[in-house]
This record gives structure tokens, C-alpha cells and sequence, in this order.
């Protein structure tokens, strides 16, 4: 996890050939961008053939659900809400070397306390008003819910991997407890939360059904890149993250801005569960998780913490998701298939980024 | 009669207590032998599915128990390979890796079971129990530890196995180095790639095998995502336990009770959500990290690739 190499590039930008170097650099992105997606395509569909599925009418599925037609773009787009805020919280966290794994409960706990709220709040107050404070306690709840192990990782050195995974299992369970036990609506025979009313959700853009949510997420994760590259606060976080050492010894306050990155992060992940309960669901039902942040973290990695790559990685895992959703019913392929889909997308990539890195290498040497 | 009751529902819930804990401590102590070598094994979790879901196949398809534990954890060790060859040789991030592989066998494996048994759902017949003469006679405790499947034996054995071959042994001493500097140890003239593939492998063999008995013995069955986070688990108690395999075993034991507990409790019909009982485990853990919150003793090159010559 190292500082990254944002300055080299805008440095090229400033030479005179600028303009057709950053386009052939546009391109050979874009190039191994796409190139392994399709590897992957054709390695997934070879396991779609073994078990007797026509790969191309899948993929054609795929396409036209989760990219060309109306209704199942604006399903990506909406999809592309949580994750945006998901992985603008892991972007700050991995940028400072944290390791947040526990986005899963952050993001449940931020879900349960906005559904909660929601349904009270707009009783009693202005729509946007009330909103605003639904949002507000599930970024609060979410970061008291990382005070633990920020705690302990500023003040006690204790790994956060271990603690937010516990945090986590701990934070999946409570919000079923929640639902269960404590917000309950008293008039469904399944254990939900009371239900918001479609009319008080987050409005929707324009004449179509994508959530406004999707531009707070675009607006959370390019505010969060910026914050990250263009700021003396973000400096400071990427030099904790470089090097907690270095850092005492340049005189920052580590303890403080590890609880810092702890409670972004973590109010993030919370603002993610609020988006997709105000935006889309409405409620939360009992045992509902829907593990977006296991699919994040990696896509986060491979955009190398870059919040515009990022945005890129995370429509890519809409199209996926919601495109596979609808494959599968069409086809009579349970969406599992979907997780093997993106995994193999996420090991090609991989892959691609290390070739790609070596080539440059043997060229420069 | 109730004294009765209560003796032998406490026998069932600590024999559901090691059921439960097996898997967990396979899978913590796998993961201990990654850690130690200095690889972060997120893809645990895919290793166990895979070692469930064959274990399951080799046992329903040969009608042999055994050879059902051998095919598991064949299985867990395939992935493993996987792994071993993006993570170890060419050094991609063993997080993306770790996370991608345990998604798409979560994935594989609920496809395959969907194509091959979701129509039937067949069982296992139970599993042979090997009793311990004597032992097995005390009253509670002699039904619920000493009346097991071999492989349980086995594997608590094998965690006096590991302690003799991190302290005792050539090995060991290269997988601690291997994690800790593994600049020291390519001088010392042992090939650092060839010991953390060593520790990859065995920790997919054992998580294979931690699966393939939580399909075969704890449940008689396969099932999508049956191992429900078991894999996390480990690398929570690998991570607790700090390089020492004893206490593997008695963290997989707590998160046993709890587990076997839950399950007790559906059965008694008591109306506690079960969510509340899964929580203790964690909760105690972490108020001890509160308590006693010392810096956890990892090995410093943790998931930092090895290449020679890099600075």
C-alpha cells in the first residue's frame, strides 16, 4: 500500500506531447481494462458450457439486462448507489492502511437505524429534513460501531483485520436482533421493519427510476479522492498509511487520525446501508445481507484505491450483478453463477495488471 | 428425571460443541501455517466450500467416508494451488485473490450442487463413531468428547503435531522465518517461494479436510454455502491464537459451545433469536481485547509478496 503515482502522471500532462501520450495511455487502459474482461468472459462461458448452458445467450442476457435496455441500465445505475459509498469508505481506509473488513456490519447496522428512523422521522418533520437526520444517525451509529477497533488499533496496536471481521459477524447478527426484536413492524407477519412509504424514499432522477443516490455516491467518492490526493489532511492519512513510523516522527498524531480514518470509513459504509434502504428497499427484512462489501474490497484494490478507476470497477460489478440476476431467471441457471462471473473477472484483471507491470519493466530495462 | 434430562442434554450439547469445533480449528490451524509463512489467506473460506462439497462428492459416489476426507481435501488443496501460484510465485494481492477465489468457489459450488443434487438432496448415513474404551464411560463427558469419528482424534493430535513442528523443527523455524524476514532466509540458502508454497498447500489440504467433515460428519450433507463463515472464523482464531496451535484449539472449542448451543436452543424451542447466542463468542472475544488488548504478534512481512532483490 504505497503512496500512489497520481503526481508522475499529472507530471507527463505537463510535457509538450501531452496530449497524444495521455490519449495512448487512455487507450492502453481502456485496452487492459477490456481485454481481460473478455478473457474472462470466455473462461466463465467454457464453465457455462460444461454445465450445458448456451454462454452466448447468457452473455447476451447480460448485455442487454444489465447495460442496453432502459429499465436495466437504470437498475445498474441504481445498484452502483451503496457500492459507490462502500468503496469511497474503503478508499480513505486503504489509503491509510487500514485494513476495514468490516464494512458488511457497518454497512447492516447504517440499513437497520435509517430503516428505523425513516418511517418516524417523516411523520414529524420535512421530508428533507427528516432524511437528512435518518442519514445522520446511521453515519453516527456506523462510526460508533468502528470505535471499538479503532480504538484499539490506535491506542493498543491490536490488528484491526481481526476486530472488524469480529465487528462484523458481531454487526450482522445485532441488525437481525434489531429487526427481530426491537423495530419490528407490528403489522407483517414476517419479521421487517416498518415499510417508507415510496412517495417519502429518496426522490428519483428525472422521469426514470435511478435513486438520486447514485449522484450522492458519485459525489461522496470523487470528494473522497480528492480529499485523499489534493488535500494536507490526505497527505497526512497516505503517510500514516506509508508508514505509521515515519509518521510520529514527522510529528502527526497517529492515534487521532487512525480513529479518524476509522470513523470515515466506517460513517461511509453506514451512509451505503442508508442509501440503499431510503433510495430502493424501503425496509429491511430479517437475515437480509446482501455482502456487497466481499465484492468491493477487491474491485477497490484493482482500481489501486484511484476513486475514478473505482467508479469504473463498481458499474462494472452492477452490470454484472444485475444483468446476471436477470441471465439466470431467463435461463434457468441458478445466480450463483454471477459470483463464479465476477470472480474470475477479479483473478484475469489481476492477472493482466502483473503482466502489464512486468512488460513495462523488461521495456524500461 | 430431570437431573437425567439435564445430564444427558448437556453430553448432546458439548458432543455438538466438538462437531462444531472441528472444522474451526482445521481451518484456524491452516491459516496459523499461511500467517506464520507470511501469506494472509483470505480465499480459507473457498477452500473449506471446496473441500466440503468434494469431500461430499468422493463420499456419496464411493460410499467410503475416508476416501471422501482424502477427496476434500485434494479439493481445498486444488484451490490452494491457485492460490499459491497468483499469491506466492508471481505475487499478486492476497487480498483480491483471497476474496475473489472464495467468491467464485461460494459460487462453483452452489452451481454444481444446484446441477447435481438440489432435486434429491441426498444424506450420508451417519458416521461411524470410535469409541475410546473407559473413557468413554464417565458420566457426560465420556459421551460427548470420547465417542467421535477418528478424524477427531486426529485432528486434535495433530495440533501437538503442528506445536512440535514450529518449535522443534527445520521447518517450522523456515516458515516462521519465511513470514518474519524472508530476506534472511533466501541468504540462508533456503528457497523462500518453495516454503510459503509448502505452508498454502497444507492450509488448503487442512481446510479442505475441516470442510469435507462438515458435510460428511457435522451435517450428512452438502448445501450452498454451508460453511457459512466458518473460514472467517479461522482467521480470527489463527489471528488470536498468536503462532500457537494450542490455543486454536480452545478458541474452536468457545465458538464450538456457542455454535452448539444455537442449535440447542431451536431444539428446545426456546424464543431467543439464535442471532443473539451467535454473538457471544465474539462479544467475549472481543471484551477480552479490550481487557487485555495486547499488540497482536503477527509476523511482519504478512502479506507482502516476496521478491528477491526488491527493496
Amino acid at each position: 500500500m504505497s503512496i500512489d503515482t497520481a503526481p508522475t502522471v499529472s507530471a507527463t500532462a505537463l510535457d509538450a506531447t501531452s496530449g497524444a501520450a495521455t490519449r495512448r495511455d487512455i487507450l492502453h487502459r481502456l485496452l487492459m481494462t477490456l481485454g481481460p474482461i473478455l478473457a474472462a468472459l470466455v473462461i466463465a462461458g467454457c464453465i457455462l458450457l460444461a454445465v450445458g448452458v448456451d454462454p452466448l445467450a447468457y452473455y447476451g442476457y447480460v448485455l442487454e439486462k444489465g447495460l442496453f435496455s432502459p429499465l436495466g441500465i437504470q437498475q445498474t445505475l441504481t445498484r452502483m448507489a451503496p457500492l459507490l459509498f462502500l468503496a469511497a469508505g474503503l478508499i480513505v481506509a486503504f489509503r491509510a492502511g487500514m485494513w476495514n473488513l468490516g464494512g458488511d456490519g457497518q454497512f447492516l447496522l447504517g440499513a437497520v437505524t435509517a430503516a428505523a428512523s425513516a418511517p418516524v422521522f417523516v411523520q414529524i418533520m420535512p421530508f428533507w429534513l427528516a432524511l437528512t437526520c435518518s442519514f445522520l444517525i446511521a453515519v453516527v451509529v456506523a462510526m460508533i460501531w468502528s470505535l471499538v477497533p479503532a480504538l484499539l488499533r490506535a491506542y493498543q496496536g491490536v490488528n484491526e483485520i481481526i476486530t472488524t471481521l469480529m465487528m462484523t459477524f458481531l454487526g450482522t447478527s445485532l441488525a437481525n436482533v434489531l429487526v427481530k426484536l426491537v423495530f419490528r413492524d407490528p403489522g407483517t407477519t414476517v419479521p421487517q421493519t416498518r415499510t417508507l412509504p415510496v412517495e417519502d424514499r429518496l426522490p428519483r432522477l428525472f422521469d426514470t427510476t435511478i435513486t438520486s443516490g447514485l449522484l450522492l455516491g458519485l459525489a461522496a467518492i470523487i470528494i473522497v479522492h480528492l480529499v485523499m490526493t489534493r488535500t494536507a489532511f490526505g497527505l497526512k492519512l497516505r503517510i500514516v498509511g506509508a508508514n505509521p513510523r515515519a509518521a510520529v516522527h514527522a510529528g502527526l498524531g497517529v492515534p487521532g487520525l487512525t480513529t479518524a480514518v476509522f470513523a470515515i470509513s466506517a460513517g461511509l459504509a453506514g451512509l451505503a446501508g442508508a442509501v440503499d434502504i431510503i433510495g430502493v428497499q424501503g425496509n429491511v427484512r430479517a437475515d437480509w445481507n446482501p455482502a456487497y462489501g466481499l465484492a468491493v474490497i477487491p474491485a477497490v484494490f484493482l482500481a489501486r484505491m484511484n476513486g475514478f478507476a473505482a467508479i469504473g470497477f463498481v458499474f462494472l460489478l452492477s452490470v454484472l450483478s444485475i444483468g446476471g440476476e436477470s441471465a439466470a431467471r431467463r435461463l434457468g441457471v441458478p445466480n450463483h453463477f454471477t459470483l463464479v462471473l465476477v470472480s474470475i473477472v477479479l483473478i484475469v484483471l489481476a492477472l493482466a495488471e502483473y503482466v502489464d507491470h512486468r512488460y513495462n519493466q523488461s521495456r524500461k530495462a | 428425571m430431570t437431573g437425567l434430562f439435564s445430564a444427558v442434554f448437556l453430553s448432546a450439547l458439548l458432543f455438538g460443541a466438538v462437531t462444531a469445533a472441528i472444522p474451526l480449528l482445521l481451518a484456524g490451524l491452516g491459516e496459523q501455517m499461511s500467517e506464520k509463512a507470511g501469506v494472509l489467506n483470505i480465499g480459507i473460506e473457498g477452500m473449506l466450500l471446496a473441500g466440503a462439497y468434494l469431500g461430499f462428492v468422493g463420499a456419496f459416489y464411493s460410499g467410503s467416508l475416508w476416501l471422501g476426507f482424502v477427496t476434500g481435501a485434494a479439493g481445498g488443496a486444488a484451490v490452494a494451488l491457485i492460490m499459491a501460484l497468483l499469491c506466492v510465485r508471481i505475487g499478486l494481492n492476497q487480498i483480491v485473490i483471497g476474496i475473489a477465489l472464495t467468491l467464485g468457489l461460494e459460487g462453483l459450488t452452489a452451481l454444481l450442487h444446484h446441477f447435481q443434487f438440489s432435486r434429491s438432496y441426498p444424506r450420508l448415513p451417519a458416521a461411524d463413531a470410535t469409541v475410546i474404551p473407559l473413557l468413554s464411560d464417565i458420566p457426560v463427558i465420556g459421551p460427548a468428547f470420547f465417542k467421535h469419528h477418528l478424524i477427531v482424534y486426529l485432528a486434535v493430535a495433530l495440533v501437538f503435531g503442528m506445536g512440535y513442528l514450529y518449535r522443534r523443527t527445520q521447518l517450522g523455524l523456515n516458515l516462521q522465518a519465511a513470514g518474519d524476514k524472508p530476506a534472511a532466509l533466501d541468504v540462508a540458502g533456503i528457497d523462500v517461494i518453495k516454503t510459503r508454497t509448502i505452508a498454502v498447500l497444507t492450509t488448503g489440504a487442512l481446510a479442505g479436510l475441516g470442510g469435507a467433515y462438515l458435510a460428511n460428519v457435522g451435517a450428512g450433507l452438502f448445501i450452498p454455502f454451508i460453511t457459512n463463515g466458518a473460514g472467517f472464523l479461522g482467521i480470527v482464531l489463527a489471528m488470536l491464537a498468536r503462532g500457537r496451535p494450542v490455543w486454536v484449539l480452545f478458541g474452536a472449542l468457545l465458538f464450538g459451545v456457542c455454535l452448539s448451543l444455537t442449535t440447542a436452543m431451536q431444539v428446545a424451542g426456546i424464543n431467543i433469536p439464535t442471532d443473539v447466542i451467535q454473538m457471544l463468542p465474539f462479544l467475549a472475544v472481543m471484551i477480552m481485547l479490550v481487557l487485555f488488548g495486547r499488540r497482536a504478534s503477527l509476523p511482519a512481512a504478512l502479506g507482502i509478496p516476496y521478491e528477491r532483490g526488491a527493496r
